[in-house]
C-alpha cells in the first residue's frame, strides 16, 4: 500500500500512531513492510491456507464475535441435506469434471430452491459467462431460511464453516505458506484481540488477491474472517480493496465491462433473456429481501436514458435492441478470437496491452491479425508500434510488410484538459473542471465517441436494418461545448435520471428509490442516481476537509446516495444501540424512531430494529430490523455463498495453475474450474504431480512500484520518473544469487514456457526464500512496467511477456501474481536465437499444449 | 547595494548577526532566490481536479498562465490527500506537458513501413466506416437455436479505467446499441 498507493497510505500511518498495530503479508519486504510493526513473509500463491488457518482458529478457540454472527450472517442458516464438502480428491457436491463446472442446487440453503441464474451454466460458449455480481449478491428463490440460532445443528452454515476448515492448521500454514508457528500466532492474536464491540480489524488488498486462479476466493476468505469477528460495517473494520487506476471503481460501475450494463445489471444472455420479463425472472426473486428486488425499475429508468421516447411498454424499452452475450466474452477470450483470425477491429483507450496484460506476445501477435486498430492515448504507446518496433519483429516472427493492420494513433486530452468525475476507491466520484484546452489534435473520449455516434448515426440514418434500429433510437442529442465538446454535465445528469412525466417532470431524481419500472423516470445507472440530486453536481462539492466531520460527507459524492461506509446498520447492535462508545457510528434514535449518526444510514431509515416483517415478505419490506446487508437476498452477510459463485461455495486451497509445489490438501493440485487456453502461443510450465516442474523451479510474482503506472503510458514517457526507475530488474535473494551466480547490478535471464526476458539483477533481502515442505523454494519478483519499443523515455523486456493465461471463472481475471520460471546470469539471446533458447528449456521439460491443462489431477503414480 | 547591504548578503555574517543563525534560511538566501515568486503565485487561475494516476484520488490544484498549465500541486483542503502528493502525482505537470506528447493524428496504412499524416476529421470518418463495414460483415443476428444474439464479435474494445465515468458512459452506451459486445477494461485486468 505504501509503494502503490502511497497518499492512502498516510492513514494507516495515523492509526498507527494511535496505537494500531500494522502486518504486512506479502511474498516481498517493501516500504509498507518497512514501516510496519511485522512483515509476514509467505508464498506466492498459498494465502487460502493462510486465511483458511485464521478461520479455523477464530472458530476452535470460540473467538468469534457470537451475537454479531447469530444476528448479521448466515452462520446460523441450514444448508441442503445434499451438500458435499471437498473430499479428498478436492472438489465439492456437483461437479463435472468433463465441463469443470458446477451444478450448484446442492449448495442451497435448506428449502430454496435452486435458481435458473445462479451457476450460468446455460452459456452455449466455449467458457461460461462467469457471474457478474458486484453490487449486490446473488439470487435467492426467497429469503424464508431455516436457521438453528445456537449454530449446533450439523446442517448450519456455521459447523458446516467449522469442518470445512478443519484441516487448515497451523502446521499446514508453515508446510505450504512458509510461515512458522510464532507469525502465525502473532496473527491469530493481533486479529482476535482487535475484534469485538470496542474494537476492529480492517484488511486491505489490492491485485495480489485479484490475479490468481482462485482470486475471487481469496477475498472470500477474508470476507469469513471479517464476519466472524464482527468487522464489517463498522469504523475502522472493512476489507478495502485498493483499486490501481483513477476511475477503475468508476469503469466498473458504468461498465466498460462485457457482462455488465451499468449499476451491475447483468448483461443480457442468449437463450435466457429472450425478454424483459424473462430477463427479471432470473436475476431477482419478488420474494427475496432487500433492494434488489427493484430491478425492474433501474432497467427500464436505463432504458429510458438510452432510447428515450422510443422506448416504450409496447416495445419491452427496447430490450430486444440489445446485444446478447453467451459465454466469456473478456478480453483473453477476446485475444483468442484475435489469434484466430475472426476480430478485424480493436480501439485500445488508454490502455496498452501489449505490455500490461499476460503473455504479450499473444497479444502482439493477435494484434498482427486485426483488420484495424484504432489506439487513443496521451503518448506513443508500444501497442500502436508494435508493428515496427515489437520484440517478434527482432525474432523474426513477424515482419512488418507483412503486418496488415491498419492503425489510427488518435491522441487523448488529459485529465486537465476535460471535464468529468473519476469513482476513487471508496466509491468517492469526485468532479474534476476543466483547466485549458487539449492540444492539437488531442481530444477527449467523451468528444471522439460523441463524434463517432454522430457519424454512424447519419451514415445509417435511413438504414431499414432492423439491426441498426438501436442505434437509430439511441438518444445521442447532448448539448455541445464551443469546441464541440459534448457538456459532461449533461452525461453526468443522464446518468443520474430525472424525472419524465408528472409534477416533478424535467426535475433530477434524488434517489434511485424514486426510480420507477413504468418509464416515468429515466437513469442511466442506478446507483449514481443523488450524484445530481437537487439539480446541483454533488460530485463537484469541495468543503475543505478542517471544516467537516471525520467522515467528511461534503466532499464529493459516494454511491449509493453519498453512503460511505456501506452496511453501516451493523455498527449497531440488534437493538440499534452502538456496540461500544468508541466504535459508534450509525445507530437507532429512539426518540426521532429513526436511524442516525456520523454518515447516511445504509438502512431503510424509520425501520426500527425491533422490526419483523410478515413471513413471505419480499422486497426492501422484508427486511427485518436487523438485517444490515440489505442488498443480500436473505438481509445477512454470507459465510458461505449458496450460490454466485462457481467455483465452490468456501475458499479451500488450489495451488496456481504453476506452481513447483504439490498441493498437500487434496488429490487436484489446482482450481479444477479454472479457465484455460491450451495452445502453441500460450503454453504452460509443468507442475507437480506432471513431470518436468524441475525446469522451472522458481515462483515468480510481478508487481508495481511507487514511481511507474502499470504497463508505463503514463509514466514511461516522462522524464520525471523514468529517470526515478530506469531499468526492468528482478528482486532475488542472496541465497538465490549464489545458487545461479547471479551478480548484483549485472544481468540475468528469467525463462518460462511463453519465452525469456532479461532484467538488471537486484540481489536483496527483502525476497527472503521459503522453506516449503521441507525445501527451499525461492521466489523471483519483476516489476511490470518496462515494454519494448522506440518512444518512450525508457524501455525494456516486459515481465508480463513471461506470464501465461489462466483465468479465475468467476471474473475471468489472470493468475500474474504467482507462475513458475528458471532464472540463469546474463543476458538473454536475440534475433532468432532467443526462440531456439526458449524451445530448448520448452523441450527439456517436456511440454506440449496439453501440459500444465490437465484439469483434474490424475491419481499418485498414474502420471 | 551598499556595503552595508553587501556585507549583509556574505551568508556566514548573516548568520551570525540576523535571526538565521542555523543558516538554514533567510541568512543564505541568494539575490537570485529572493527574486525568484512562485509560479503558484503568478497563476492566473487555479483549477481544482483530481490526480489521474491511481485510485486515492488525490486532490490537485491545478495553476494555469496564458492558458497553459504551469503547476500542479496537491490540494490541502481534500479529506482524502490533504496537500499530498506521491512521485506520480507531483509529476503530472509533466504528465500534460510532456513534449514527447503526440498530438496530432499518426496513420499506418496496412503493410506499411511508416506512419502518415491524417487529418482528424478524415480519421473518424474511416474509423466510422471501417466499425459499420466489419459490423456489417460480422453481424450474429442469432445463434443456431435461434436464440437472439443481434450482435457483432469482429469488434473489441479494450480500456476506460483511467478514463471519466461520461466518457465510460458513452462508450458503453454506443458499442452496445452497435452490437459490440467485447467490451473490456484494467478492472479484468
Ligand atoms: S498522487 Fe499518488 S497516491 Fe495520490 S492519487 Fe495520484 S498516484 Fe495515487
Amino acid at each position: 500500500m505504501a509503494e502503490c498507493h502511497p497518499v492512502g497510505f498516510q492513514w494507516v500511518m495515523e492509526a498507527k500512531a494511535r496505537g494500531a498495530r500494522v502486518i504486512h503479508i506479502d511474498p516481498r519486504f517493501t516500504r509498507t513492510s518497512a514501516v510496519a510493526d511485522m512483515h509476514v513473509p509467505l508464498r506466492a500463491g498459498s494465502d487460502i491456507v493462510l486465511l483458511g488457518a485464521l478461520i479455523n482458529h477464530i472458530i476452535s478457540t470460540q473467538k468469534y464475535f457470537r451475537e454479531y454472527v447469530v444476528s448479521y450472517t448466515n452462520a446460523a442458516t441450514l444448508v441442503n441435506e445434499d451438500f458435499k464438502d471437498v473430499d479428498d480428491v478436492g472438489v465439492f457436491s456437483g461437479f463435472d469434471a468433463q465441463s469443470g463446472t458446477y451444478d450448484t442446487s446442492t449448495w442451497q440453503y435448506l428449502g430454496v430452491e435452486e435458481t435458473a441464474a445462479a451457476g450460468n451454466r446455460s452459456a452455449a460458449g466455449k467458457h461460461p459467462t462467469g457471474q457478474e455480481l458486484g453490487g449486490r449478491g446473488s439470487k435467492l428463490e426467497h429469503g424464508r431460511v431455516q436457521r438453528d440460532e445456537t449454530l449446533q445443528d450439523p446442517r448450519c452454515v456455521f459447523q458446516i464453516l467449522r469442518r470445512h476448515y478443519a484441516r487448515y492448521t497451523a502446521e499446514l500454514v508453515e508446510q505450504v505458506c512458509g510461515v512458522g508457528p510464532e507469525g502465525f500466532a502473532k496473527i491469530c492474536d493481533a486479529i482476535t484481540a482487535n475484534s469485538g464491540r470496542e474494537r476492529t480489524t480492517a484488511w486491505v488488498y489490492s491485485v495480489g488477491w485479484t490475479q490468481h486462479s482462485v482470486g475471487v476466493q481469496y477475498i472470500r476468505g477474508a470476507c469469513i474472517i471479517q464476519l466472524l469477528l464482527g468487522n464489517i460495517g463498522r469504523p475502522g473494520g472493512g476489507i478495502m480493496a485498493l483499486r490501481g487506476h483513477a476511475s477503475i471503481q468508476g469503469s466498473t460501475d458504468i461498465p466498460t465491462l462485457f457482462n455488465l450494463l451499468p449499476g451491475y445489471l447483468p448483461m443480457p444472455k442468449a437463450g435466457e433473456h429472450e425478454d424483459l420479463s424473462s430477463y427479471f425472472e432470473s436475476i431477482y426473486s419478488p420474494d427475496q429481501k432487500g433492494f434488489w428486488t427493484s430491478a425492474e425499475a433501474y432497467t427500464v429508468s436505463l432504458l429510458k436514458a438510452w432510447f428515450g421516447d422510443m422506448a416504450t411498454a409496447h416495445n419491452d424499452y427496447g430490450f430486444h435492441w440489445l446485444p446478447r452475450v453467451n459465454g466469456d466474452h473478456s478480453t483473453y477470450s477476446t485475444l483468442m478470437d484475435m489469434l484466430d483470425g475472426t476480430v478485424e477491429g480493436y480501439f485500445l483507450l488508454g490502455q496498452n496491452p501489449a505490455v500490461g496484460s499476460s503473455n504479450g506476445k499473444a497479444q502482439r501477435l493477435g494484434m498482427a491479425q486485426l483488420k484495424w486498430l484504432v489506439v487513443r492515448d496521451l503518448n506513443m504507446i508500444e501497442s500502436a508500434t508494435f508493428w515496427k518496433d515489437g520484440p517478434e519483429i527482432a525474432t523474426g516472427e513477424l515482419r512488418t510488410e507483412d503486418i496488415g493492420t491498419e492503425v489510427f494513433f488518435l491522441p487523448a486530452a488529459a485529465h486537465t484538459e476535460k471535464k468529468g468525475t473519476f469513482t476513487n476507491t471508496q466509491r468517492m466520484l469526485q468532479w474534476r473542471h476543466k483547466a485549458v484546452d487539449p492540444p492539437g489534435d488531442a481530444r477527449s473520449e467523451l468528444h471522439f465517441f460523441h463524434q463517432l455516434g454522430v457519424e454512424l448515426r447519419r451514415k445509417l440514418a435511413g438504414s431499414p436494418l432492423e439491426r441498426d434500429a438501436g442505434l437509430r433510437n439511441l438518444t445521442w442529442d447532448y448539448p455541445l461545448e464551443t469546441d464541440g465538446e459534448p457538456d459532461g454535465e449533461a452525461v453526468l445528469q443522464e446518468i443520474n435520471g430525472r424525472h419524465r412525466s408528472g409534477a416533478k417532470a424535467g426535475q433530477m431524481l434524488s434517489s434511485f428509490v424514486d426510480m420507477k419500472a413504468d418509464g416515468s423516470t429515466d437513469g442511466g445507472c442506478w446507483i449514481y442516481t443523488g450524484v445530481y440530486a437537487d439539480g446541483v453536481n454533488q460530485a463537484a462539492r469541495r468543503r475543505p476537509g478542517q471544516e467537516q466531520s471525520w467522515v467528511a460527507p461534503e466532499w464529493g459524492w459516494a454511491w449509493p446516495l453519498n453512503r460511505r461506509m456501506l452496511y453501516n446498520r451493523a455498527s449497531a447492535d440488534p437493538d440499534g444501540k452502538p456496540w461500544s462508545e468508541r466504535k459508534r457510528y450509525v445507530w437507532w434514535d429512539e426518540a426521532q424512531q429513526r436511524w442516525t449518526g456520523e454518515d447516511v444510514p445504509d438502512f431503510p431509515v424509520d425501520k426500527p430494529p425491533s422490526f419483523r416483517p410478515a413471513p413471505g415478505t419480499g422486497g426492501p419490506g422484508g427486511l427485518a430490523g436487523d438485517d444490515p446487508f440489505i442488498m443480500q437476498a436473505d438481509g445477512k452477510g454470507w459465510l458461505y455463498a449458496p450460490s454466485g459463485l462457481l467455483d465452490g461455495p468456501l475458499p479451500t486451497h488450489y495451488e496456481p495453475a504453476e506452481s513447483p509445489v504439490r498441493n498437500p490438501l487434496y488429490r487436484q493440485q489446482s482450481n479444477p474450474t479454472r479457465e484455460s487456453f491450451p495452445r502453441q502461443e500460450n503454453l504452460t510450465n509443468p507442475s507437480p504431480p506432471e513431470p518436468g516442474s524441475e525446469v522451472f523451479p522458481f515462483v515468480v510474482t510481478t508487481y508495481r512500484l511507487t514511481e511507474h503506472h502499470t504497463a508505463g503510458g503514463m509514466s514511461r514517457f516522462l522524464p520525471y520518473l523514468s529517470e526515478l526507475q530506469p531499468e526492468f530488474f528482478c528482486e532475488v535473494s542472496p541465497e538465490l544469487a549464489r545458487e545461479r551466480n547471479l551478480v548484483n547490478g549485472g544481468w540475468a535471464t528469467i525463462v518460462s514456457a511463453r519465452t525469456a526476458v532479461e532484467a538488471r539483477v537486484l540481489v536483496t533481502e527483502r525476497l527472503a526464500p521459503l522453506r516449503i515442505d521441507g525445501r527451499v523454494i525461492h521466489q523471483v519478483g519483476l516489476p511490470y512496467h518496462w515494454g519494448v519499443g522506440g518512444s518512450a523515455v525508457v524501455s525494456g523486456d516486459s515481465a508480463n511477456d513471461l506470464l501465461g493465461i489462466a483465468l479465475d471463472p468467476n471474473v475471468h481475471i489472470q493468475e500474474s501474481k504467482a507462475a513458475t520460471c528458471d532464472i540463469r546470469p546474463g543476458r538473454r539471446p536475440t534475433g532468432p536465437a532467443l526462440l531456439r533458447f526458449v524451445e530448448e528449456h520448452r523441450r527439456r521439460a517436456g511440454i506440449t499444449v496439453t501440459t500444465g491443462n490437465i484439469r483434474m489431477t490424475p491419481p499418485e503414480g498414474s502420471l | 547595494m551598499g556595503a552595508r547591504n553587501r556585507r549583509r548578503s556574505w551568508p556566514v555574517l548573516g548568520q551570525l548577526t540576523g535571526a538565521d543563525r542555523l543558516g538554514r534560511g533567510a541568512a543564505v538566501e541568494s539575490a537570485r532566490t529572493a527574486s525568484l515568486s512562485p509560479r503558484t503565485a503568478t497563476a492566473d487561475r487555479v483549477v481544482q481536479s483530481v490526480c489521474p494516476y491511481c485510485a486515492v484520488g488525490c486532490g490537485q490544484r491545478v495553476y494555469v498562465k496564458n492558458e497553459k498549465v504551469v503547476q500542479i500541486e496537491g490540494d490541502p483542503d481534500s479529506p482524502i490527500s490533504r496537500g499530498r502528493l506521491c512521485p506520480k502525482g507531483s509529476a503530472s505537470e509533466q504528465l500534460v506537458n510532456n513534449p514527447n506528447r503526440v498530438t496530432s493524428v499518426r496513420y499506418r496504412r496496412p503493410y506499411a513501413t511508416d506512419w502518415e499524416d491524417l487529418p482528424l476529421d478524415r480519421a473518424v470518418d474511416m474509423i466510422s466506416d471501417r466499425l459499420l463495414d466489419t459490423r456489417a460483415r460480422t453481424w450474429q443476428e442469432a445463434d443456431k437455436d435461434g436464440n437472439k444474439l443481434r450482435r457483432t464479435m469482429g469488434i473489441a474494445s479494450l480500456g476506460g479505467a483511467t478514463l471519466d465515468n461520461e466518457e465510460n458512459y458513452l462508450i458503453k452506451k454506443l458499442f452496445t446499441a452497435a452490437g459490440v459486445v467485447q467490451v473490456e477494461n484494467q478492472a479484468r485486468i
